[in-house]
C-alpha cells in the first residue's frame, strides 16, 4: 500500500473508532438528563440512583470519544495536509467553531457534572447534565456541516489558488447538512435507547432492580420508537437530496448501472463491478425505485455508466453498506414497536427481553454501515466534485504511516476492549444498592 | 490587521492551554515521586478531576484556530510535526483513559498499569510541546513546497530539547503547587517543598535557554527592535520571581497564580518574538509561513473574530465558575465518593 491508502485507511480506523463512543454520549446524555430532571420535578430517589448508573457508564464512554475526537482533527493536518491547505478557509473554521461554541461547553460542565452531585442544588445540577447534552448535540451539528461540505460543497469561490469562503450562511445551512445532522442524531438515539432497553432487559430477566430498570426501560423504549420511525423518513428525505447533489454515490449505493425511467427496485442484487452490471437481480418491484428516490415514477434514475469510471465509488462496499444499513433500521421500527407495545410488563416476555440484549450492538454496526456509505460512496472524491482524495494527502512517508496506522490499531483495539469490557461490568453490576446511593 | 489579532489570539489560545493543563500535565509527571500511598494519589488525580477535561479543550481550540485562521500552516506544521504530534495524542489519550479506568478495577496490578500510563501520558505530552515550540522558534527545515526535510531526530536537537525541560520543569512547579493547593498535610507540605527545590533548577535551565535563544534563534529582532515589548520578559522574570516569594509563605494560590502568569509571560515572549512568522524555514527565511502568506481570507477571519469575541468570554466565565466551584481541598469524604477517581 502507498502512502496515501496507509492515510486513508488510518482515517477510517480512527473515524470508526471514535464513532463507537460518540452515539452513545450523544443519546444518553439526553436520557440521563430526562431521568435526573425527573429526579428534581418527582423527588424520588430511585430517578437519581437512575441517573447516577446511565451517567456512570455515560463517563466511562465519554472519555474515549473525547481523545479520539482529538486525534480526527490533528490528522488533517498530519497526513491530509494538501487537503486542509486548500479548504482550510471553510473546513478549518467549522472545527474552530465547533470546539468554541460546543466542545468547551460540553467538556466544562461534564467535569462538574461528575463531581458537583453535593456541591450544586439538584436544579442546578440537572441543568449542567442539559448543557452536556445540548453542547455535545451541538457540537455534531458543526461536525457534520463540515462533513456536508466535503459531500456537498457551497458558499466558496476557487481563489489564490484554494477555496474561499463566499457565504457563511450558505455553508452552515445547507439542507444536506440539516438532514446529515438530523440522520445522526437520531441514529445516536436509537443506539442509547437499545442500550439502555438492552441493559434494563439483563436486569429484568435476572429479576434485579425491577422498579428501577422498567422505569429505564418505559423512558428508552420511547426515545426507540420515536427516532426509529423518525430515521426511516429522515433517511428518505436525506436519500432525495443525496440523489440530487451526489448522483455517483446514489447510484452505487442502489447497484444502478444503466440509467433508466421509472427505474425498479430489487429486493435483492449482487453488484459485479468488473463487468458493470449486477450479477444476480431478483424481485425486482417496477417503478419503485425511481418513485421512492425521485419522488416521481417516471423519474430518470442516473446509472454508473453516466459517469467515467475514474469518478465512480467502489459500487460493492457502498451498496452492502447501504442495504445492510436500511435492514437494519427497519429492524429497529419492528423491535422498537414490540417492546413499546410491551413497555407496561417487559418482564413478561423474556424472549423480547433476550433479544434486545442480543440487539445492543446492531446500531452501532448500523452507524458504522452509515458512514461507510457517506465516505466510501464520496470517493474518489475528498470534496465532491472539487478535489481528489489522491491530491489531498501530505507527502509524508509511507513507512511512517504504516508505524502510526500500527500504532493506531494497537492502542485502539487495547483501549477498546478495556472500555467494552468496563462499561459491561458495570452495566451487569447494576446500580449502587440504596443505602450507598443516597451518601 | 486582522491577521496580527489573530495572530496574538493563536498566542493566548496556546498560554491558556499551557497555563491550564501545564498543572495537569506536571502533576502528572510528579504523582509517581511524591504521592506515596494510594490515597495520595488518588488525591493528585482527583485534584486535577473536574477540569482536566475542559482544560485540555484548550488545546483543540488552538489547533482549530491554527486551522482556521492560518490552513496553510496549520497544513505544514502538522505534516511536518507528525510523529511527535502523533506521540502526544497517544499520551494524552492515555492520561485521559488513566483517570478514568483507574479506580474502576479493584487490584492493585491494574492501578499500577494506570498509574504508569498516567505518568507517561503526562511527561510525554509536556517534553513534547517543549521540543515543538522550541524547534518553531528556531525554524524547521521545510522547504519551498512546505514539505519537512528532516525527521524526529532534527527535531531532538540540544536547544529544541532544552525546550523540552524547561516546558517540563515549568509544568512541574506548576502543578507541585497545584497539589499544595488541593492536598491535605502532610501530602500538602511535601507538594511545597517539591515545588521549591524544582524551581531552582527551572530557575538555571530557564537562564540558559534564554540564553541559547539568543543564539539559536531570532526571537530577540522584535524585542530590539521595539524595546518596549521588553516588558513581556521583564514580567515572566518577576512572576517567576514572585513565585519562589510566595512558596516560601507557603501561599500556594499566589505561588500558582505567579506560576500561572510565568507560564503565560514565557508563551508570550515566544510568541511575540516570532512575530509575523509562524513557522520559520530554517532552510531559507522565504520559505517560512508568515501570517501573511499563510492567513485565511478576510471573511473567515472576521467571522471567526465575532465568534471568539462572543464566545471565549463566556467560556472564561463557565470555566472561572467551575474553578471556583471546586476551589476547597480534596477531602477523604470527596475520595469515598462513588464517582471519584
Amino acid at each position: 500500500m502507498d502512502a496515501i491508502m496507509l492515510s486513508r485507511v488510518q482515517f477510517a480506523v480512527a473515524t470508526y473508532f471514535h464513532f463507537l463512543f460518540v452515539p452513545l454520549t450523544l443519546g444518553l446524555s439526553v436520557l440521563v438528563a430526562i431521568m435526573e430532571t425527573r429526579y428534581v420535578w418527582t423527588g424520588d430517589e430511585e430517578f437519581k440512583r437512575m441517573a447516577k448508573f446511565w451517567g456512570k457508564l455515560f463517563v466511562i464512554n465519554f472519555a474515549l470519544g473525547v481523545v479520539t475526537g482529538i486525534t480526527l482533527e490533528f490528522q488533517f493536518g498530519t497526513n491530509w495536509s494538501r487537503y486542509s491547505k486548500y479548504v482550510g478557509d471553510i473546513f478549518g473554521s467549522l472545527l474552530a467553531i465547533e470546539a468554541t461554541l460546543a466542545f468547551f461547553l460540553e467538556s466544562t460542565f461534564i467535569g462538574i457534572w461528575l463531581f458537583g452531585w453535593k456541591r450544586l442544588s439538584p436544579k442546578a445540577h440537572a441543568a449542567c447534565i442539559w448543557l452536556v447534552a445540548a453542547a455535545s448535540n451541538i457540537s455534531a451539528y458543526w461536525i457534520l456541516v463540515a462533513n456536508s461540505w466535503m459531500q456537498h460543497p457551497v458558499g466558496y469561490v476557487i481563489r489564490n489558488g484554494r477555496a474561499e469562503l463566499a457565504d457563511f450562511w450558505a455553508v452552515v445551512t445547507q439542507p444536506y447538512a440539516i438532514w446529515m445532522f438530523l440522520h445522526v442524531i437520531s441514529g445516536a438515539y436509537i443506539l442509547a435507547a437499545f442500550f439502555v432497553m438492552g441493559v434494563s432487559a439483563y436486569h429484568l430477566l435476572r429479576r434485579q432492580e425491577l422498579s428501577l430498570f422498567k422505569r429505564s426501560f418505559k423512558i428508552a423504549v420511547t426515545f426507540a420508537v420515536i427516532f426509529s420511525i423518525a430515521e426511516i423518513l429522515i433517511g428518505h428525505y436525506q436519500g432525495r437530496e443525496m440523489m440530487r447533489i451526489q448522483p455517483t454515490k446514489a447510484a452505487a449505493a442502489e447497484s444502478v448501472w444503466e440509467s433508466s425511467k421509472g427505474a425498479p427496485l430489487y429486493l435483492f442484487a449482487i453488484p459485479d463491478e468488473k463487468n458493470e452490471r449486477n450479477a444476480v437481480e431478483i424481485l425486482g418491484i417496477p417503478k419503485l425505485l425511481s418513485w421512492v428516490a425521485l419522488g416521481d415514477k417516471e423519474g430518470v434514475y442516473r446509472g454508473l455508466k453516466e459517469f467515467p469510471k475514474e469518478e465512480r465509488p467502489p459500487v460493492a462496499a457502498t451498496f452492502w453498506s447501504f442495504k445492510l444499513m436500511v435492514l437494519l433500521g427497519l429492524f429497529f421500527v419492528v423491535v422498537s414497536i414490540v417492546a413499546w407495545i410491551k413497555r407496561n410488563a417487559p418482564g413478561d416476555s423474556p424472549g423480547l427481553l433476550r433479544l434486545l440484549i442480543w440487539s445492543i450492538p446492531l446500531p452501532y454496526v448500523a452507524a458504522a454501515l452509515g458512514w461507510t456509505v457517506a465516505e466510501i460512496g464520496r470517493q474518489p472524491w475528498i470534496v465532491y466534485g472539487m478535489m481528489k482524495t489522491t491530491d489531498a494527502a501530505s507527502r509524508v512517508a509511507g513507512s511512517q504511516v504504516a508505524l502510526s496506522l500500527a500504532a493506531f490499531v494497537l492502542v485502539y483495539t487495547v483501549l477498546g476492549i478495556v472500555c467494552f469490557y468496563l462499561i459491561y461490568k458495570y452495566a451487569r453490576t447494576g446500580p449502587e444498592p440504596i443505602s450507598v446511593g443516597n451518601r | 490587521m486582522l491577521e496580527t489579532i489573530w495572530f496574538l489570539l493563536w498566542g493566548v489560545l496556546w498560554a491558556v492551554y499551557f497555563m491550564l493543563d501545564g498543572f495537569d500535565l506536571g502533576l502528572g509527571t510528579l504523582a509517581p515521586f511524591i504521592a506515596r500511598s494510594d490515597v495520595d494519589k488518588r488525591v493528585a488525580y482527583n485534584s486535577m478531576g473536574p477540569f482536566w477535561d475542559g482544560n485540555e479543550v484548550w488545546l483543540i481550540t488552538a489547533g482549530g484556530v491554527t486551522f482556521a485562521a492560518f490552513p496553510t500552516t496549520y497544513a505544514v506544521m502538522f505534516n511536518a510535526l507528525y510523529t511527535p504530534l502523533l506521540l502526544l495524542l497517544f499520551g494524552l489519550i492515555f492520561r485521559a483513559v488513566a483517570l478514568e479506568f483507574r479506580s474502576k478495577v479493584n487490584n492493585d496490578g491494574w492501578r499500577k498499569l494506570w498509574d504508569a500510563c498516567h505518568f507517561l501520558g503526562s511527561f510525554v505530552p509536556a517534553l513534547l510541546l517543549g521540543v515543538a515550540f522550541a524547534n518553531i522558534f528556531k525554524g524547521i527545515p521545510i522547504d519551498a513546497e512546505g514539505d519537512f526535510q528532516g525527521n524526529l531526530l532534527t527535531l531532538l536537537n540540544p536547544y529544541g530539547l532544552l525546550g523540552g525541560i524547561l516546558f517540563v520543569l515549568l509544568f512541574l512547579v506548576h502543578g507541585a503547587l497545584w497539589l499544595a493547593i488541593k492536598a491535605e498535610v502532610p501530602l500538602e507540605e511535601r507538594a511545597g517543598k517539591a515545588a521549591g527545590g524544582i524551581w531552582w533548577v527551572l530557575l538555571v535551565v530557564a537562564v540558559i535557554f534564554l540564553g541559547a535563544t539568543w543564539f539559536a534563534t531570532g526571537l530577540y529582532k522584535n524585542y530590539l527592535a521595539y524595546p518596549a515589548l521588553l516588558l513581556i520578559p521583564l514580567i515572566t522574570v518577576v512572576a517567576l520571581l514572585a513565585t519562589r516569594v510566595f512558596i516560601a509563605k507557603k501561599a500556594w494560590w499566589k505561588a500558582w497564580f505567579a506560576s500561572s502568569l510565568t507560564i503565560v509571560g514565557a508563551t508570550l515572549f515566544g510568541v511575540v518574538g516570532l512575530y509575523p512568522d509562524l513557522f520559520p524555514s530554517s532552510l531559507d527565511p522565504a520559505y517560512s509561513l508568515t501570517i501573511f502568506n499563510s492567513a485565511s481570507s478576510p471573511l473567515t477571519l472576521k467571522i471567526m473574530l465575532g465568534v471568539a469575541l462572543v464566545f471565549v468570554p463566556i467560556v472564561l466565565i463557565y470555566q472561572i465558575w467551575g474553578y471556583y466551584l471546586f476551589k476547597d481541598k480534596v477531602t477523604t469524604e470527596d475520595l469515598a465518593s462513588d464517582e471519584a477517581y
